[in-house]
């Protein structure tokens, strides 16, 4: 079971209710294909991705990046139970989509950066930091769990 | 996964602006390090204060990023160029290499932090390229 001390449910609360997810969640993928560009293998279908800019404005990207990051919204919400709250997700990406499961780290540091670039100096501190970075590996390791 | 001519271009010249406030970053870098990743914090039992924006975490926050300037002048070969560098920390400090992972991460962090409007995605992945390059170098003596 994972203890989160008040501190880190407020911060991690806090960021969340400011992260619009339709503007951080393709911006998150984008980052990811951009940076890391083996991602694209699970992407085949989802047209030009050639360049930075075909990925920054492919809209298949965009509405997937929404998808992803809207599944954060289950973790926010279910912080005393992410593991049984993603045992499907983490079935479907083992035994469906076939992700290796270094990828969703990943992308959580892509999300991270983003969630960096948003909010500043000020908010984003180093225990705002240490609490979100928690949360995204709590999250990671429920993704990682039903995999065998 | 070596830099590319426009990998080395981008580098140089974003550097160029994190160049003054090389200081500040390091020292920002170093302390979220510490207290995002604990296990770090075993490298410096010997300092006071390991506190966010200490005296020891900003003197050393400079010192590691006067070693990444070092990389940037070198950027054409950083393997013979950070050779010194390395055999400092394959024999002197004896850094577990995963932490150099660690510290690039908290550097890119900080980076874009500071410069939301210049950490492109293309900045990005070269910053990241180049931090993992000087890893490599740094761990060259290891073993």
């Amino acid at each position: 079971m994972v203890e989160w001390t008040d501190a880190e449910r407020s911060a991690i609360a806090g960021l969340w209710g400011k992260i619009s997810v339709d503007e951080m969640g393709p911006q998150a993928l984008a980052r990811l294909l951009i940076v890391f560009p083996w991602t694209q293998r699970h992407f085949a279908s989802f047209g030009n991705l050639s360049s930075p800019a075909a990925i920054m404005g492919n809209p298949k990207v965009a509405a997937h990046g929404k998808t992803v990051m809207g599944g954060l919204d289950r973790a926010v919400k279910n912080l005393d139970n992410i593991k049984a709250t993603y045992a499907q997700l983490s079935k479907l990406h083992s035994e469906k989509l076939h992700v290796d499961p270094d990828n969703f780290v990943l992308l959580a540091d892509c999300i991270t950066v983003c969630v960096a670039m948003k909010f500043g100096p000020s908010v984003f501190t180093a225990d705002v930091q240490e609490a979100w970075q928690k949360f995204l590996c709590v999250v990671v390791a429920a993704l990682r769990r039903q995999y065998h | 996964m070596s830099l590319t001519v426009k990998n080395k271009d981008t580098i140089k010249s974003f550097w160029a602006k994190v160049a003054p406030r090389a200081e500040e970053i390091g020292t920002d870098a170093l302390s979220r390090m510490l207290v995002v990743y604990p296990q770090t914090k075993t490298y410096f039992s010997h300092w006071k204060d390991l506190s966010p924006g200490s005296a020891p975490v900003r003197k050393h926050g400079k010192t590691v990023m006067s070693g990444v300037a070092e990389a940037v002048s070198k950027i054409d070969d950083l393997t013979n160029g950070l050779l010194t560098l390395s055999e400092l920390h394959a024999f002197q400090l004896r850094v577990d290499p995963a932490n150099f992972k660690i510290l690039s991460h908290n550097l890119l962090v900080v980076l874009a932090i500071q410069f939301p409007d210049d950490f492109t995605p293309e900045v990005h992945v070269a910053m990241d390229k180049f931090l993992s390059a000087v890893a490599l170098a740094l761990s060259e003596k290891y073993r």
